[in-house]
């Protein structure tokens, strides 16, 4: 048995000690969150531009100090002595509190925007009021709960974003990476869509105004996007609305297929995603605990590949419940659409089984239950459905139940919530639809794999460790395989924490890629071959 | 159904049962006085550090062991007795075996220092030498400093360990560079200088003369044999090499030597029982190698070619081209073929050796002098691809041919810098060469078409 100091000391022993300096930091960053939770408290702040500003500034620079303190009089290396101490990264006391914060501040976010001050009919109050200034310096209209929690979720991926590159200052593609998601949340997620409400209702719009828009969101994972009154928001908005909504088309069905092909699903979940941006900065220190179990994986694929289905039929349902009848009106009618969707997905399923199919070995058995699911659902839709109806429910309660269940509790509440419980990426792994079409095509057609080097794994397990998706890394590298996993977003940290070089991410030609070969290098290459022999 | 007993849960142990049972149906048993599970031994160091808990080093969920019906027992085997094909287990219980493979693995070396079994003092090999560390050395005001004897890879990992703990430590080393049997003196300065950067009070050239007890047996000091200086300590790491744990084995008529010996079957002198990893010695060294290989990567091996064997395919252990490698403090060693020290070189080998003017970077390429055959190459901080050299090895290339392609070789992640440059054109005016590097093509990477 271990037998170091479990004292529950927040400023713990060594090697989990924090300095003077790292102290102060954090006094600062917390009197900057304070401000936040007096403005909470209905404490009416005078200059309310002023106070956001320390209260922001407060908290990005106690993060930037903490950070600079543990990191710079350090050689460039992997940084993770004591990890298992902490009680904050470790499930410890500490863990749990920040889980119960977290929580809490995402079930009064979603349903209670009251309570952070909120006014449907006059002056915000409380937070949302502190953050009025800024909103009306950016969009010329007043803040909404969501506008608040974009504010804190760029300032924490920056924040965090520059701690996460000192951290990792020796390696290019992690430094590169984290610059990546930073540009894409500050640029596309936060001011571009509320640079582009100041268009609404101007003459480049024709009149028209755009539904809040941060284009590299794709469908599904912004599953609201084909409801009706964006689309009716687009189709008012002239040409310019017009293009984003071919552009949202094309980002499911053309653009991502093609980066995928080349790169991997990391181009957007490690590279673009603002889910994955907090994941990956914010998120960081909790990485180590996603389960890696067999049983987790199991799991993992049940719940992740439901949400595909479910998200599938909801946004089928709710695109048909505003469909028309009438061929002369539009040409996309209620049933051409279905007819539509089932030719897709039949022709996507039957290109997997053709050519795919010795890969996908028994989870075909699966993918042609979901497949059947939605086929029959389709063919429900037609015949069981009335107007605003589909099948026995209304649509609109489909929708709300995926936006309460999956866009809400999941990937809010216990996806970032339980950051200090589940690991960082538990909305990433079990919850999100987007990730799970990707990650399938990513497994069947793409040419990234995570290469494993040759016979060098001693199966030390820190790759398994430090894989926030909860893959078993090391199960594949100590037997010389390379890494195929739909669910690997490509954070990189695996390869950057293997003490012996031996896992590369890497774009290459298929063909090997998927190499179930033990080729344990070292070994002559008779016994070799008598190894392969299954 | 036969009956394989093996003895040792490590690396050799566990591959030999994972391939018997891949082959076969017999009774597979392992005996460990260890853990109940086998454990990555290479990663015991970052569960001091906290970078993972105990059970992270376990390589395979508790349940695979039954699932793969491999039976576990916990125990120190005391007595062999191949007669009767039985076995003690801690002086009481028998078990009886059919076939036998021993894979004990090591113990740490002691020299008969003065002093080397008090209270305090210890090597870093087992699980419980990873508890009683906890114990000797938990927190920097316990172990106020530390002094590791010993500078091999083990020491510098136990340095590291007790670092990260702001423990000082304090590190003796007999030869007058560090691992300078082994690495060629460039690479071995560069480690010196690492050390340092690491706040370790490096000792070059320094011996252990005594451990020095307090009034209660515990360590209080050491005295240093060519200075006599007295350095006060809580803790001292013992840590010059390894040898094979096989006390168990005397008088049971089992061939020893350091290790158990075995030939290239890795059959002892006794019928139906085999030796594999580091306990095990060759008759006669294979090709470069020590008769005693006590490395992760041949464990492995000879755990999957002692399996073939038992399953009724005799073949001889036939290791490939040596690789090794290992993590001095955040510096990555990586070496292929065989690069020898100044003082291991052969008579024709000769090195050409690049290291970069700021950072922690260098390699070093042996080739035959004669006829400019690659020999073998060491890296530090540049990850290289083992594919790609095992076949160059394979080939017998030139060194010409290695420099011009030698951006094909690079595991390093996406993004990184590249030296490759560099180091061709400091080869081409250390040898007086024009050699202009190849672009990297995946094509010759992955070996297509």
């Amino acid at each position: 048995m271990s037998t170091y100091d479990r004292s529950m000391a927040l400023t713990g022993q060594p090697p989990k000690e924090l300095s003077r300096n790292q102290k102060i930091a954090t006094l600062i960053g917390l009197s900057g969150l304070a401000i936040i939770l007096l403005a909470a408290f209905n404490v009416d702040f005078p200059n309310k531009a002023l106070w956001l500003s320390i209260s922001l500034a407060a908290i990005t620079s106690g993060t930037i100090w903490f950070s600079w303190d543990m990191y710079s009089r350090k050689e460039p290396g992997i940084k993770n002595d004591g990890v298992w101490f902490k009680s904050i990264s470790s499930k410890g006391f500490w863990g749990w509190i920040a889980g119960i914060s977290l929580t809490s501040f995402y079930i009064i976010l979603y349903f209670y925007p009251e309570y952070l001050g909120l006014v449907q009919k006059g002056d915000n109050t409380g937070v949302i009021g502190l953050f009025d200034p800024l909103s009306r310096a950016l969009s010329g209209n007043p803040a909404s709960q969501w506008f608040v929690y974009g504010t804190l979720y760029t300032v924490a991926i920056l924040a965090f974003g520059i701690k996460f590159m000192w951290k990792y200052r020796h390696n290019r593609y992690e430094r590169i990476r984290t610059m990546s998601v930073m540009f894409f949340q500050t640029a596309f997620a936060f001011i571009i869509p509320e640079l582009m409400a100041r268009l609404n209702g101007s003459s480049v719009l024709n009149g028209g105004s755009l539904p809040y828009y941060d284009l590299k969101n794709m469908w599904p994972l912004n599953y609201y996007n084909f409801e009706g009154y964006r689309i009716k928001g687009f189709l008012s908005s002239g040409d310019i609305g017009f293009a984003l909504l071919i552009f949202g088309v094309l980002s499911i069905f053309v653009i991502s297929p093609i980066l995928t092909y080349k790169y991997g699903k990391r181009w957007y979940c490690s590279w673009v995603c603002g889910c994955g941006g907090l994941a990956e900065t914010a998120g960081d220190s909790f990485r180590q605990l996603s389960d890696k179990t067999v049983k987790a994986w199991k799991i993992e694929r049940w719940v992740v590949h439901s949400v595909v289905v479910f998200v599938t039929l909801m946004t089928t349902a709710v695109i048909y419940s505003y469909l028309g009848n009438d061929t002369s009106k539009y040409w996309l009618t209620k049933s051409t659409f279905l007819i539509g969707v089932g030719v897709l997905l039949t022709s996507v399923f039957a290109l997997v089984m053709i050519f795919k199919r010795d890969q996908f070995q028994q989870d075909a058995k699966y993918g042609a239950a979901g497949y059947l699911v939605i086929i029959l659902a389709l063919i429900g839709f037609h015949f069981f459905s009335g107007e605003g109806q589909v099948f026995l429910f209304k649509s609109e309660t489909l929708r709300k139940s995926y936006s309460f269940l999956i866009g809400s509790i999941f990937s809010g509440v216990i996806g970032t919530g339980f950051y200090p419980i589940f690991g960082n990426r538990v909305w990433c792994r079990f919850g999100c639809p987007m990730a799970a079409i990707l990650g399938f095509q990513q497994r069947l057609f793409s040419k990234f794999r995570i290469t494993t080097n040759g016979g060098q794994c001693i199966s030390c397990g820190n790759c398994s460790t430090y894989c926030e998706m909860g893959i078993d890394v090391r199960a594949y590298a100590q037997k010389g395989e390379n890494i195929v996993r739909s669910s690997c977003v490509g954070c990189g940290i695996c390869s950057a924490v293997c003490p012996r070089g031996v896992l590369k991410l890497e774009n290459g030609p298929l063909q090997g890629r998927i190499d179930s070969n033990q080729v344990l290098l070292g070994n002559d290459v008779d016994l070799m071959t008598l190894v392969n022999k299954k | 159904m036969e009956n394989i007993v093996i003895i040792g849960n490590g690396i050799a142990g566990v591959s030999a049962a994972r391939h018997i049972r891949k082959l076969s149906d017999k009774r597979i048993i392992i005996i460990s006085g260890e853990t109940d599970y086998f454990f990555s031994r290479t990663a015991l160091m970052y569960v001091y550090m906290g970078h993972m808990k105990f059970d992270h080093i376990q390589p395979y969920e508790n349940w695979f062991w039954e699932k793969n019906r491999i039976e576990l027992v916990r125990g120190y085997v005391t007595k062999v007795n191949p007669e009767e094909k039985q076995l003690q287990i801690d002086g009481s219980r028998a078990i009886t075996y059919d076939k036998l493979i021993i894979a004990t693995g090591s113990k740490p070396n002691k020299f008969g220092w003065p002093g080397q079994d008090l209270h305090g003092v210890q090597g870093l090999y087992s699980k419980q030498d990873l508890d009683l560390l906890e114990v000797n050395a938990p927190n920097k005001e316990a172990c106020r400093r530390a002094v590791i004897v010993g500078g091999g890879l083990i020491g510098i990992e136990l340095a590291e360990m007790l670092r990260s703990r702001d423990i000082p430590v304090t590190f003796l080393v007999r030869e007058d560079s560090f691992w300078n049997g082994v690495l060629p003196s460039g690479e071995s300065k560069l480690i010196n200088e690492h050390i340092l950067d690491h706040h370790i009070d490096l000792r070059l050239g320094t011996n252990l003369k005594e451990i020095v007890a307090d009034e209660n047996g515990k360590v209080k000091s050491v005295i240093i044999t060519e200075t006599g200086e007295e350095l006060a300590c809580d803790m001292v790491g013992l840590t010059a090499g390894v040898t094979p744990n096989i006390d168990f084995l005397k008088n049971s008529g089992i061939e020893l030597g350091r290790g158990v010996k075995v030939n290239r079957f890795l059959e002892t002198n006794i019928k139906d029982i085999y030796a594999i990893g580091d306990c095990a010695e060759q008759h006669e060294a294979i090709g470069n190698r020590r008769p005693i290989e006590a490395v992760w990567y041949t464990g492995r091996m000879m755990g999957e070619t002692v399996a073939q064997t038992i399953c009724g395919n005799q073949i001889e252990y036939n290791p490939g081209h040596w690789f090794n490698s290992a993590k001095f403090l955040d510096i990555e060693y990586q070496t292929y073929g065989w690069v020898f020290s100044e003082r291991g070189m052969k008579e024709y080998e000769e090195h050409f050796h690049w290291r970069h003017a700021k950072e922690k970077v260098c390699i070093t390429i042996a080739f035959n002098k004669e006829n400019n055959q690659f020999l073998g190459i060491n890296t530090f901080g540049i990850r290289m691809r083992h594919e790609v050299f095992d076949r160059w090895l394979t080939q017998e290339k030139d060194v010409d041919y290695v420099m011009e392609h030698l951006i094909d070789a690079n595991f390093d992640p996406e993004f990184y810098k590249n030296y490759e440059t560099e180091i061709v054109s400091k080869y081409n005016t250390d040898f007086g060469k024009s050699i202009k590097m190849k672009k990297k093509s995946l094509k010759r990477i992955f070996a297509i078409g």
